[in-house]
């Protein structure tokens, strides 16, 4: 009888998986001894940190999207068909449609959303780039600007942890470009004590506010955002103005996580070495909706990913495990228009950022395009 | 009946002790107790110094072998 591993979630971490499993099980797979079935909750595979460039009219937003089906393996058994109850007990998982599908072997990988809604007013009072539509508004409201006071807003928790000093950098470098800089002013508000929770980046950005007249509040936990007033006020007793109101929306994970009671917030308790569910054997959670206190990051979903295919794939065909996760991350840093560098660390080994260059951004410019191999299994 | 979650933050960067607190209390109940491990030697002035602000309550923070328990009560 096959061996059945069911994938839940098409997002980079889950199609690497299926990729990877199918490279490295070639054979079974092929012999029809090991079946891969993938649910996703759309046709299109979209790179995410793309959205970054959306706003400022630097990548077309067709350049974001890959038919799904061209990006796995042609041998995973892709279904568009959102999981909607995941039964660890019975190893079912149930669907949309109504159907359900039985497994040897689960991957979760249902990434996280964006939640505005959890904080009173963001969603009326807001713009922000972490979704297409998002990106889209933000572009136009980006375009009529003519000067004013820009917040940019960043809650917890939320993906991509150096997007936020990204997009307050290259602002400031469209704006200046758009010449309406010297009528503009931008506060930049971050939940902890400092302008980054990784200390380096934080000690980096620093004097590259003061450089740049850019104003912070930090300790800033949003509390409401007055849509009307057009004011935002945080839990420590601040009220901030605002024209342009940029939010990092809080996040959480996915419905079906929490409708499955697999984890509060639809974070699922993971071991942050194996990757394995906190007490199941069979059932493995990458990306961004483990609960591992790690970066919700496309590199720790793609490293993450490597690890699950390689004890998979360990575990099917010599019984046993091949390697742990290290905790590794790497995430590129845009600095602005034309520099970047990047920070990478685990969880032995602490962050140290190094200098902005053009070489750094011009790779970065470089892997929005090489992204596809990634998800392909093949960088 | 108040909860005790706990968050191994230990040899976390990013995004870090108090942040992964700081979401760990928006999905618990008032009364319930978060004890966060950390590895980082300033979360021992950075929990405090936040739970202070937004008026939470510190419970306690012990040392322990190359990490410090730190535990925080939600207070609204």
């Amino acid at each position: 009888m096959a061996k059945k591993i069911l994938i839940v979630g098409g997002g980079l971490a889950g199609t690497i998986v299926a990729n990877g499993l199918c490279r490295q099980l070639r054979d079974e797979v092929s012999s029809g001894s090991v079946a891969m079935t993938m649910l996703g909750a759309t046709e299109t595979h979209m790179y995410q940190p793309g959205l970054l460039y959306v706003p400022f009219g630097r990548m077309r937003e067709s350049e974001l999207f890959r038919d799904q089906r061209r990006v796995l393996d042609r041998r995973v058994r892709f279904i568009v068909d959102p999981a909607t109850h995941i039964d660890t007990d019975k190893k079912t998982v149930t669907t949309q449609a109504g159907k359900t599908h039985s497994y040897d072997f689960l991957v979760i990988a249902t990434g996280s959303r964006i939640r505005p809604d959890n904080v009173p007013g963001m969603a009326e009072g807001a713009h922000w780039f972490y979704d297409l539509e998002g990106a889209r508004k933000m572009r136009d409201a980006l375009a009529n600007f003519q000067g004013g006071k820009i917040v940019v807003n960043v809650n917890v928790p939320h993906k991509c942890p150096v997007a936020p000093l990204e997009i307050t950098f290259m602002l400031r470098d469209y704006l200046a470009g758009k010449g309406v800089l010297d009528k503009t002013e931008i506060t930049y508000t971050y939940p902890v004590g400092r302008l980054h929770t990784l200390e380096p980046v934080a000690k980096w950005a620093a004097p590259e506010f003061d450089r740049f007249g850019i104003k912070s509040e930090v300790f800033f936990n949003t509390k409401s955002v007055d849509p009307k007033a057009k004011t935002v006020t945080s839990e420590e007793g601040t009220t901030l103005g605002y024209d342009l109101l940029v939010a990092i929306p809080p996040h959480s994970g996915q419905q079906v996580i929490v409708d499955s009671n697999l984890g509060a917030g639809g974070w699922v308790p993971t071991e942050r070495n194996t990757l394995l569910r906190e007490g199941s054997s069979d059932v493995f959670v990458v990306g961004d909706t483990t609960n591992i206190p790690i970066s919700k990051a496309g590199s720790t979903a793609h490293f993450e990913a490597d690890t699950v295919v390689d004890n998979l794939a360990s575990l099917l065909k010599e019984d046993r495990w091949a390697r742990s996760y290290d905790g590794k991350v790497f995430c590129f840093v845009e600095t602005g228009m034309n520099t970047g560098t990047y920070v990478w660390f685990n969880y032995t080994t602490p962050p140290n950022p190094g200098p902005p260059s053009q070489m750094v951004h011009w790779f970065k410019l470089a892997y929005n395009r090489l992204y596809w191999l990634s998800a392909r299994g093949l960088l | 009946m108040s909860v005790k979650q706990k968050i191994d933050a230990r040899g976390a960067y990013c995004p870090g002790p108090l942040m992964e607190l700081i979401a760990a209390l928006k999905l618990v109940q008032v009364g319930d107790e978060i004890e966060v491990w950390s590895s980082d030697k300033g979360s021992v002035s950075d929990i405090p110094q936040w739970v202070n602000k937004v008026h939470h309550e510190m419970v306690g923070i012990t040392p322990q072998d190359g990490y410090w328990s730190i535990v925080v009560r939600k207070a609204k």
